[in-house]
């Protein structure tokens, strides 16, 4: 019953999503910088499968681009990067090891609770890709959320956008000016980041987000 | 004829497990000894120690009860049971009915449960210790042992050990995150179970780290040989689990011919003394841990037995 067609597919997206919790649950920021990377090869490894399984040859040039672009030039950057802020033997405290790993279980069964019935009449890689992309959004927003390091923030955003990409694969026919257009404005943003990240570090001596609370308005009376 | 034969395979299973638990512990010592760059034991050093401990008086304190006396016996029973159970060099025995993975992690937590009773029985302070500290990580590695059963038992529709060996060994089941994210599961909860490194150090004395070692530090004598007999078998069971479950390739199916046994008792061998070899090379490699990050070690095991089902429903249905 199980092809092995599904079941690369599956071995592929599911990988990716362990490699998501191994980013929540990584505390050191080069091994954070690491799993990255090795999550954005995977990417690229599943979208060339997908081509393969979808019959889809222009769907290898958006393997290309994850591989070339998330694989080694972003992770690439943003270890000297974190060289240049000599944060790289820094280790992150993550908020709440557990109950991270908890919510992130729960947001994992949310999306395939929710993407089970949307996705009754599609076949069951879309649907599992689907499922497995969703869950790689929102770990990539929770990463986001439990972080205080910037530089970490960023990877959290980058791997929301791996699962994105996946989603976008897993579906026939998007067009690749979409994906294009898509890993440009992933490019943009990634440049922002990094002239803010070391805007920040400027200002306040620190790239723990944390220490722009007190310059918040709405705090002042409390502090 | 047949059924004597069934019987006499049956029983020469629970001897070999019974036989050869001091070897794998003399191989882990002897491998690790090495790694360190020490000559080590020899391998059949754990043998000679049960034999002097099997001759020695057993000293009691002055307030042990019946209970201290009779959890080693016990302990070391029950072990023996579980580790008997668990098919070795084939699959289809005369007991394989009852060798339910559900079955053995309740009678691993018997054992634990009268290791934890012994330990506090005398009431001495390292006793108490080092038994709250075994139930500490037994709440925390038993919820993810169990979610590794769940999912084995998911991929192959049954939880008897010897119907999932055989199964697993003709490869229907397909290529699966779910059975990689349980292998490494299971691993963490060995280590943790087997107290050896990031969990527990089973080298030493009077450490203020020690769990293993704290509970069983009243106890001299048969008591203790018996203890440390169980503490082997408990390895070899779970390397018998790992290579049932995981690679239950060479196996002796179906037809019980002497070359297929032969067959599964050398793949057996190779597999355990593998894992012997692995597992020292894994401990030499990492450091000890703080007791306060044991629920970030196992958590990450329970994190990835949960995601092992998770996967399993995306991929089935449900």
């Amino acid at each position: 019953m199980h092809s092995l067609t599904f079941d690369v597919a599956h071995l592929l997206a599911g990988t990716m999503l362990v490699l998501s919790f191994l980013l929540l649950y990584q505390d050191r920021v080069t091994a954070v910088l690491n799993v990255f990377a090795l999550q954005a090869c995977t990417l690229a490894l599943s979208v060339a499968w997908q081509s393969v399984a979808q019959n889809a040859p222009h769907l290898i040039v958006t393997a290309m681009v994850a591989l070339a672009v998330k694989g080694f030039f972003i992770p690439a950057a943003l270890h000297r990067i974190v060289r240049r802020l000599e944060i790289h033997r820094e280790i992150e405290q993550v908020l709440g090891g557990g109950p991270t790993m908890l919510t992130g279980l729960g947001l994992v069964a949310l999306s395939i609770l929710l993407v089970q019935p949307v996705g009754e009449g599609a076949g069951i890689i879309v649907r599992e890709d689907l499922a497995f992309a969703l869950a790689i959004v929102l770990l990539g927003m929770l990463m986001m959320i439990t972080r205080r390091n910037a530089v970490t923030q960023i990877v959290g955003f980058m791997s929301l956008e791996n699962g994105l990409i996946l989603a976008a694969t897993g579906a026939k026919g998007m067009p690749l000016v979409v994906e294009f257009s898509v890993a440009f404005s992933i490019l943009i943003a990634f440049i922002v980041f990094g002239v803010f990240v070391f805007r920040i570090r400027e200002r306040f001596d620190t790239v723990d987000v944390s220490a722009l609370d007190s310059f918040r308005g709405e705090r002042t009376e409390h502090t | 004829m047949a059924m004597i034969l069934e019987l006499a395979l049956q029983g020469a299973q629970m001897l070999l497990v019974v036989a050869i638990a001091p070897l794998v512990l003399g191989v882990t010592r002897k491998v690790k000894a090495r790694l360190l760059a020490r000559i080590g034991p020899p391998v059949i050093q754990p043998y000679r120690d049960i034999w002097k401990l099997m001759h020695k008086e057993a000293v009691f304190a002055h307030n042990a009860s019946w209970l201290y006396r009779g959890a080693p016996y016990c302990i070391f029973a029950v072990t023996w049971v579980a580790a008997a159970l668990i098919p070795t060099y084939a699959t289809g025995l005369l007991f394989s009915w009852s060798a339910d993975l559900i079955a053995i992690v309740a009678l691993l937590g018997t054992a634990r449960f009268a290791l934890a009773l012994a330990g506090m029985d005398v009431g001495t302070a390292f006793g108490g210790l080092g038994a709250s500290r075994e139930m500490m990580i037994a709440s925390l590695a038993e919820p993810a042992m169990l979610l590794i059963v769940f999912t084995v038992a998911l991929v192959a529709g049954t939880t008897q050990l010897s119907a999932i060996a055989s199964l697993f060994a003709t490869g229907s089941q397909g290529l699966r995150v779910s059975l990689g994210l349980a292998v490494f599961a299971l691993m963490f909860v060995g280590i943790a179970e087997n107290a050896r490194i990031p969990i527990d150090n089973p080298a030493t004395h009077l450490e203020l780290t020690m769990v293993h070692e704290a509970m069983v530090l009243e106890y001299s004598g048969r008591h203790l040989a018996m203890i440390e007999f169980a503490a082997a078998l408990k390895l070899v069971l779970y390397f018998s689990l790992i290579a049932c479950l995981f690679v239950p390739f060479g196996m002796a199916a179906g037809q019980k011919t002497a070359a297929a046994l032969a067959l599964g008792l050398a793949v057996w061998l190779a597999k355990i003394f593998a894992l012997a070899a692995l597992l020292p090379v894994g401990e030499t490699s990492v450091a000890k841990m703080r007791v306060f990050r044991y629920p970030v070690f196992l958590g990450g095991a329970f994190a990835a037995g949960a995601l092992a089902v998770f996967l399993l429903f995306v991929s089935r249905g449900y």
